[in-house]
């Protein structure tokens, strides 16, 4: 600096000498650095314009595979739907109209008894006595030719006649009430071929309602099968609900984790050391978790060998008869691993009044190991927790595996977020770059203003040039 | 992926290693020398006391103070604690009651061996090779040979905690202080100079610190 201002004897000549130097060094330079300027300007704004560019692609392709990834998700899950639905529905075939046979038979058998005893109640009036005109006829003779001892035999007749009369009468009687029981018993069959009617009357209404719910999951299917946008959308936004809510029920899951943790890590200890550590932890604590990550997975394998979740298309393709024999398996390990868990817990509740005994006598607080007689309900409650955590972690799988298909989903949205704003701040930092050259330029003639004045006072190009140059128009 | 594989498994391996034994070792001298036994009960407050802090594979081992101290014949009571928690309950008891039949039935004895008993202490813990080690001693520290005992000797205490509990004044303290000042320095002077921790506790409310 004192060199700067020591090349004349006055340093205020010597400032102003070197500011007219430099002043006049720039504005010989000033057409290629506004050229350098802009260069480097538009080589920025390129390079972020390509970068965005490229972003935004990437950012469209995932979009792109992530509806892809949406819309089999979709699918697959409509299709067990239909599925489901169609196995409803040959449940309901094979279990209600599957005995149509029987049905018909029974209606029949109900309709021919009917019919039988319809039959059989029909109403014979009695025989009219066909010879009593005979009599008639006899008796006038009788009168016509005087001959009276014809009368008494006709009396006789006559009164075996109303004594047959009665007893046809009584006969009728006694049919007609036969009849009318008849008549009586043929109410229940009524009964029954109402009855069977109304259930298939029901059947056939429950077939139809689920021919509807099919109708619709069949319209939604092919929407997703079209890839129409509404089923992409709609599909997004189940999927975003599917992940929450399944993160929810996994964190409760987990709690219910750290408590079955917390009952067997203790009493685990009488079986591995209290002591011994793996990595810095203690053996007893990793023993528990893997008890728990065991039951976990035996849970996983009985959801998918009960063809409840599809984690492993493995066990999944595997023939009926050993994934029935696999899934008694899994049962069978997860009931044995539930059974180690209550032992357990009854015996932490053990130590842990063997341990509070200790403490209290050795405190001298002889009151404190007096036996609590209500003990037995919380080492039930405890043994029961340690029995049951295992079968309700089971379950973990069904929202386990909604997560992770929903994960994926999520993941791809998040993705494409990020590579959307990283592409619009590229795009951002592209245009501010050409701002910024402009400003650059601006700045460099700033300390020209003296000769850049001069220039468009003097208009030495006579095409306004110089004008130009001075506001900075000449640029573009 | 190649590399990868023996990497986890040493990492596996380098975590799987012993670091080293984390337990702890206490050694408790009780002086029975004079009046200083009808301090017994204060003893086995702290006895219990440590009892209840200690865990499993821990050591803890209660010797008296007499004449000649450097004798595993003067260990009360003595347990390496098992790593089973129902184990290690059932082993506090048991010490627990014959540290108490002891203090019923101790008798006083004529002189004070506290040098002998601290290298017993120093043996049977390095023995035992506990991660910490402790010495605790429940005594006047007024150590009173019988003629013929040798205990000009240097001690390794390194890496062990001496504690001194109950240090009580004596009449002679009383008339002059610097006698009993002049004896915490002195064992002070002693602990240090082997390479150990020194500390007194004297109020036996505040044993927090002990463990």
């Amino acid at each position: 600096m004192a060199f700067m201002l020591g090349i004349t004897p006055w340093p205020v000549a010597s400032a102003l000498l070197w500011i007219i130097l430099i002043v006049s060094a720039l504005y010989l330079a000033r057409a290629t650095a506004h050229k350098a300027i802009q260069a480097m300007a538009r080589a920025f704004h390129r390079g972020f314009r390509t970068a965005s560019k490229a972003v935004a692609r990437s950012q469209e392709n995932l979009a792109a595979r992530n509806r892809d990834v949406l819309l089999a998700a979709g699918r697959e899950a409509k299709e067990r739907v239909i599925e489901r639905e169609f196995d409803r529905i040959n449940d309901t075939v094979r279990k209600d109209l599957g005995n149509h046979a029987g049905l018909h038979r029974s209606l029949d058998e109900s309709i021919k008894r009917i019919e039988d005893d319809h039959q059989q109640s029909v109403n014979v009036p009695p025989d009219p006595p066909g010879w009593v005109k005979a009599v008639e006829a006899i008796a006038k003779i009788d009168e016509r030719e005087g001959r009276f001892g014809v009368s008494n035999i006709l009396s006789d007749i006559h009164k075996s006649l109303v004594k047959a009369h009665k007893e046809a009468m009584t006969a009728y009687l006694s049919a007609s009430k036969q009849r009318h029981l008849l008549l009586k018993g043929m109410r229940p069959d009524w009964r029954a071929i109402q009855k069977t009617l109304l259930q298939v009357g029901k059947n056939v209404d429950s077939l139809l309602a689920r021919s509807v719910t099919i109708d619709r999951l069949m319209q939604e299917y092919e929407d997703i099968v079209r890839g129409q946008d509404r089923a992409v959308s709609v599909l997004s936004s189940s999927s975003l609900v599917n992940f929450f809510v399944s993160a929810l029920v996994l964190t409760v899951a987990i709690g219910g984790a750290a408590i079955n943790f917390s009952l067997i890590a203790r009493p685990m200890a009488e079986m591995v050391g209290g002591t011994s550590l793996i990595g810095g932890y203690r053996t007893a604590d990793i023993a528990a978790l893997v008890i728990i990550m065991v039951e976990i997975s035996m849970g996983l394998f009985l959801m998918e060998s009960l063809r409840i979740t599809r984690l492993f298309p493995v066990i999944g393709a595997l023939p009926d008869k050993v994934r029935v024999r696999m899934a008694v398996i899994t049962f069978t390990i997860l009931l044995l691993l539930a059974s180690v868990e209550a032992g357990l817990a009854y015996m932490r509740e053990v130590l842990l009044h063997d341990e509070l005994a200790t403490s209290a006598l050795l405190r001298g607080d002889a009151a404190a190991t007096a036996t609590n007689e209500y003990l037995w309900i919380t080492t039930a409650a405890q043994m029961g927790m340690g029995f049951i955590l295992p079968f309700a972690l089971t379950f973990v799988a069904i929202p386990l595996e909604t997560f992770v298909h929903s994960l994926r989903t999520v993941v791809g949205m998040i993705g494409i977020s990020l590579l959307r704003f990283t592409s619009l701040l590229l795009r951002l930092l592209g245009n501010a770059s050409l701002h910024i050259g402009t400003l650059l330029e601006q700045l460099y003639d700033l300390p020209l203003f003296v000769p850049l004045w001069l220039e468009q006072r003097m208009g030495h190009d006579g095409n306004g040039k110089g004008r130009r140059a001075y506001t900075g128009e000449a640029r573009s | 992926m190649k590399r990868l594989v023996p990497l986890m498994l040493c990492t596996v391996l380098a975590a799987c290693g012993q670091q080293g034994p984390q337990n702890t070792g206490v050694y408790m001298l009780l002086d029975t020398s004079g009046t200083y036994r009808e301090e017994l009960d204060k003893a086995e407050q702290i006895i219990r006391y440590t009892l209840s802090r200690l865990g499993e594979t821990d050591t803890f081992a209660v010797a008296r103070i007499d004449t000649g101290s450097f004798s595993e014949k003067d260990i009360v009571a003595k347990a390496s604690f098992d790593d089973r928690p129902s184990a290690v309950n059932r082993q506090k008891r048991a010490f627990a009651q014959r540290v108490a039949d002891f203090v019923e039935s101790a008798n006083s004895s004529p002189y004070t061996d506290i040098s002998g008993g601290i290298l017993q202490a120093v043996e049977y813990l390095n023995e035992k090779g506990t991660g910490n080690k402790t010495i605790l001693i429940f005594s006047d520290l007024k150590e009173d040979l019988e003629a013929g005992y040798v205990r000009e000797f240097e001690l390794d205490l390194d890496g062990f905690r001496v504690i001194a509990l109950n240090v009580t004044k004596l009449r002679s303290d009383n008339i002059d202080p610097r006698e009993y000042l002049g004896r915490l320095e002195s064992w002070q002077g002693k602990v240090e100079k082997a390479g150990g921790e020194w500390s007194v506790i004297n109020d036996l409310d505040g044993l927090d610190g002990l463990l």
